[in-house]
């Protein structure tokens, strides 16, 4: 498939404050019939209330839309606008230029085939520039129009086109990006906007307008083989399932041997429905529904390939990530990713470094900020079909989400698998936890003891041991302060250490309970979001959380290891209940308050939770 | 030759196609999914298209008729019989409260009315159902406000809406997780125009109420606008007598707050080249948008839709 031109074309229109994107739009807008007469009406009207151009109607009224903004004199979200001309229609992202939103910005250029950029010809390139360049090349965006605005404030002036074009050809060298069309505009008169400007001879190139309409878009390369994840399982009666999703890649035709990943099974299509349509093929974009033959295991998340082209699987990546949360980036701290349709738990191990937006530069660091932009190492808590952003923005696009609050918290694009989980295949077990749990007459499980420093975990998890080891049972109890000596003895007291000393035992008490045994894990483990990552690891009802509960006052008097008393004086940082916090968990399955419960007396109440 | 129509066929399938991805997405995330059903032109674009997204089952949701009481009669008849032949429930609900006060769009003022009888009843509706993810036919085009809306737009436990906690959305990836109490109102039709609506209704013959056809019908002119006598409900003003004109609605609301526009155009080609030449807005005839500046972002805020 050669290049084409999308009936479509979505674009972003990205600039500091005050470049006149507004103004931009409002112009392409107004100049294309899209704007009525009684919005125009309106738009005079609030002219003379929030405008900036004096009595003449200000266009950038047209697409400010909200109240907040309009007294604010900035755009504060991303919006988006239709309109459309005999060749073309299009769809406009109008992203913020305030810094502070650089999120939008991203949003916005994440679903869009071209980028324009406004500089303003007075200021030249400003850093914010270089920053949405990047962004937007990071998003997979090859092609950008530099528009320089306010041309008629620097009277036409040849030289400062000229001079900024080549300062800006050099940062979009710099991050890849080949395809620039440079053209010197004024958005408040229109001048090479939607007509040929007489006051710049010199410039003999198209309108904004007219290249837009022109421009041939890179469809992603042809040939692609056939993939397509699935989001929903259509099963309205015994005789029909079908596996709805939108092809992302390639294309799929009735009778082709398809393979189900990550499982690996195979199958052939039988049908393939476009809406209500019965087709014989469907294409990239298509939201279809597939029957299979002989029908196999398939559920929202999985990808369904073409058989003879495996898709690439991995829990393990490079990735490069926009921040876009109040909350700075923690490494370790589990969030939820959401790669095409499937949910992992996933963690980010490592920043590489950050982006200088910029200059270029590559900045060690240990968060990311809201805004920042960063390379990562990423490791999921099970293997995941994918493609690098760079084949795919539909395959190596992400997000993730903040447990907590459900917030968005960054976008990300896979660069590459650190270590291909393919090859790493899972070991089929003959003898499994079961077998093994039988043997020992006993159910295996996870009893994780949560609690501040001196709450009583110790007490309660030596005594328990001992009560079931006295019974016959077979268990292993792993204690805080002990793998400190061994398996976690390189690692601090920082949180991105505390949450990785965290996933080590986690990781540890799931392979004993695959081994068949009761674990006693005695933590402090003082955040939700670790304790339900621990979870995770487990089946349903293989762990217990306990939650060994006693006031930081009682905590602090008992004290058996003096540590609060150095904490409060300033000794030891990042304690527990002093100056870091204790998440109290929400619903354990068993809360010991050991203010009033005697340790016999907890141990009873465990015993029971234990069946 | 009609604007656009060469180019029409491929970009209404890349709109069907992405419209059907996020009414699948939706229902993938929902335990109590439902669509808002206003009888008008967008929610039987939205239906069929939703009817195609889960054939050969029918839409797994319900749809939800906010009753004001004061629709056109023929949107009612239209909307029982469309909700029998897609297979799917049809709840309808209206703000009993309201209607015990006599609350009507005469009395009380459209402001008053409006939110008496639509965005309450609205509220009250959703609580009854604990509704999670709510789709709408809103488009983009409609409002300056609605450029700014997500297509999985977060409502807080009233149903309040806030520009400022809204989630970036990136590609085509939803992020549809939700607190106790909290719902998602969803817009499929998102990036839809009014032409494209009308261009998807012909090339797809889908069935709408015949008020969006020009048609000789009893009229009154109130401040310059054409409002339709539908029934005898309507007070006239002294000196006012209902006359025959030749018009039709570009989009249906309470028929004493939508006015109508004198038209000819009794087929769909004359419509869609009507809007394509059309120099006044859609929503104009929307008398309740302009009750004052900003009036529809404000409503959104208190939950609106």
């Amino acid at each position: 498939m050669g290049p084409v031109v999308p009936p479509t074309l979505r674009f972003v229109l990205c600039g500091s404050v005050d470049d006149g994107k507004s103004t931009v739009i409002g112009r392409l807008l107004h100049d294309c019939r899209q704007v009525s007469s009684d919005e125009l009406t309106r738009i005079e009207r609030d002219s003379a209330r929030y405008g900036t151009q004096g009595m003449a109607a200000d266009l950038a009224l047209l697409v400010d839309g909200l109240r907040d903004e309009r007294e604010q004199g900035i755009t504060i979200d991303v919006a988006y606008r239709s309109f459309e001309t005999p060749r073309r229609r299009f769809i406009v992202a109008d992203a913020p230029g305030h810094e502070q939103y650089t999120r939008n910005m991203a949003t916005g250029g994440s679903t869009a085939d071209l980028a324009v950029v406004l500089v303003d010809a007075r200021k030249g390139v400003l850093p914010q520039t270089a920053r949405h360049t990047r962004i937007a090349a990071m998003f997979g965006v090859c092609h950008v129009v530099l528009a320089v605005n306010k041309m008629d404030l620097v009277e036409w002036d040849r030289d400062i086109f000229e001079s900024i074009r080549v300062s800006y050809g050099g940062i979009a060298g710099e991050v890849g990006l080949s395809a620039i069309e440079a053209i010197p505009v004024s958005a408040l008169t229109g001048a090479n906007l939607t007509r040929n400007s007489a006051s710049a001879p010199w410039y003999d190139g198209p309108t904004l307008l007219a290249h837009l309409e022109t421009v041939v878009v890179e469809e992603s390369p042809g040939g692609q083989p056939f993939r397509m994840p699935v989001q929903y399982v259509n099963r309205p009666h015994a005789d029909f399932r079908g596996y709805c999703g939108r092809v992302a890649a390639g294309a799929v035709a009735v009778g082709d041997a398809v393979r189900i990943s990550p499982a690996g099974t195979e199958s052939r299509v039988a049908s393939i429905l476009v809406g209500n349509r019965t087709r014989h093929r469907a294409g990239r974009g298509d939201a279809v529904t597939l029957t299979l033959a002989p029908d196999v295991d398939v559920t929202r998340g999985d990808v369904v390939v073409d058989a003879d082209e495996a898709i690439e699987v991995a829990d393990q990546f490079q990735a490069r990530l926009v921040w876009m949360h109040d909350e700075p980036l923690a490494v370790g701290r589990p969030y939820v990713m959401k790669l095409h349709s499937r949910e992992v738990g996933a963690a980010v191990t490592r920043i590489r470094h950050r982006l200088d937006v910029s200059n270029g530069n590559e900045l060690a660091a240990s968060v990311l900020h809201l805004n920042d932009l960063g390379t990562v190492n990423l490791v999921t808590n099970r293997p995941v079909p994918f493609a690098p952003f760079d084949e795919s923005r539909a395959l190596g696009g992400f997000i993730l989400i903040d447990r907590a609050t459900n917030a968005t918290a960054a976008a990300g694009t896979i660069a590459f698998p650190l270590m291909r989980a393919a090859n790493v295949k899972w070991q089929h077990m003959d003898v499994s936890k079961d077998v093994r749990s039988r043997l020992k007459l006993q159910r295996a499980q996870c009893v994780w003891l949560t609690g501040m420093s001196a709450s009583g975990k110790s007490t309660i998890a030596n005594l328990l041991d001992r009560r079931l080891t006295v019974e016959g049972r077979h268990t292993y109890l792993l204690d805080g302060d002990n793998v400190r000596h061994g398996l976690c003895r390189d690692l601090g007291f920082t949180e991105a250490d505390r949450v990785e000393n965290i996933r080590r035992v986690a990781e540890v008490a799931r392979l004993m309970v695959d081994a068949g045994l009761i674990v006693i894990v005695s933590f402090i483990s003082p955040f939700r979001s670790e304790r339900d990552y621990a979870r995770s690891l487990f089946e349903p009802g293989e762990f217990k959380e306990v939650f060994v509960d006693a006031s930081l006052e009682v905590c602090a008097e008992r004290d058996p290891k003096g540590l609060y008393a150095k904490a409060l004086r300033g000794e030891i940082r990042n304690f527990t209940g002093v100056d870091s916090p204790y998440e109290r968990p929400e619903h354990p399955d068993l809360h010991l308050n050991t203010e009033e419960l005697s340790p016999a007396e907890c141990i009873d109440l465990l015993s029971h939770t234990l069946d | 030759m009609i604007r656009g129509d060469d180019l029409s066929g491929a970009w209404l399938a890349s709109l069907e196609s992405e419209t059907i991805e996020v009414l699948r997405e939706g229902v993938a995330a929902a335990s109590r999914p439902v669509m808002l059903y206003s009888i008008g032109k967008d929610s039987s674009v939205l239906l069929h298209l939703a009817r195609k997204a889960f054939w050969p089952a029918a839409p797994p949701f319900p749809l939800l008729h906010i009753d004001t009481t004061w629709k056109f009669r023929e949107m009612i008849a239209f909307r029982d019989r469309t909700a029998a032949e897609a297979g799917v429930e049809l709840r309808v609900h209206a703000n009993e409260d309201g209607l015990r006060e006599g609350v009507n769009p005469f009395d009380h003022g459209s402001e008053r009315y409006t939110d008496v009888m639509k965005t309450v009843a609205l509220r009250q509706a959703l609580d009854e159902g604990g509704y999670d993810i709510i789709f709408v036919g809103t488009r983009r085009d409609e409002e300056k406000s609605r450029a700014k809306e997500r297509v999985f737009s977060l409502r807080d436990a009233a149903h309040r809406w806030d520009p400022r906690a809204q989630r970036p959305e990136l590609w085509n990836l939803y992020n549809t997780r939700l607190a106790p109490g909290e719902s998602l109102r969803v817009s499929p039709l998102s990036n839809w125009t009014e032409a494209d609506v009308w261009r998807y209704i012909r090339a797809e013959e889908i069935r709408i109420v015949p008020l969006y056809y020009a048609a000789e019908r009893p009229v009154v002119e109130r401040a310059g606008r054409w409002i339709m006598v539908d029934d005898d409900r309507m007070p006239l003003l002294p000196g006012e007598a209902p006359r025959q004109r030749r018009i039709r609605f570009r989009t249906l609301g309470c028929y004493p707050l939508t006015a109508a526009v004198e038209s000819d155009a009794d087929t769909l080609d004359a419509i869609l080249a009507e809007t394509l030449a059309a120099d006044r807005s859609e929503r104009e005839g929307r008398l309740i948008d302009h009750d004052r500046d900003g009036s529809m972002e404000l409503k959104k805020k208190q939950g609106y839709f």
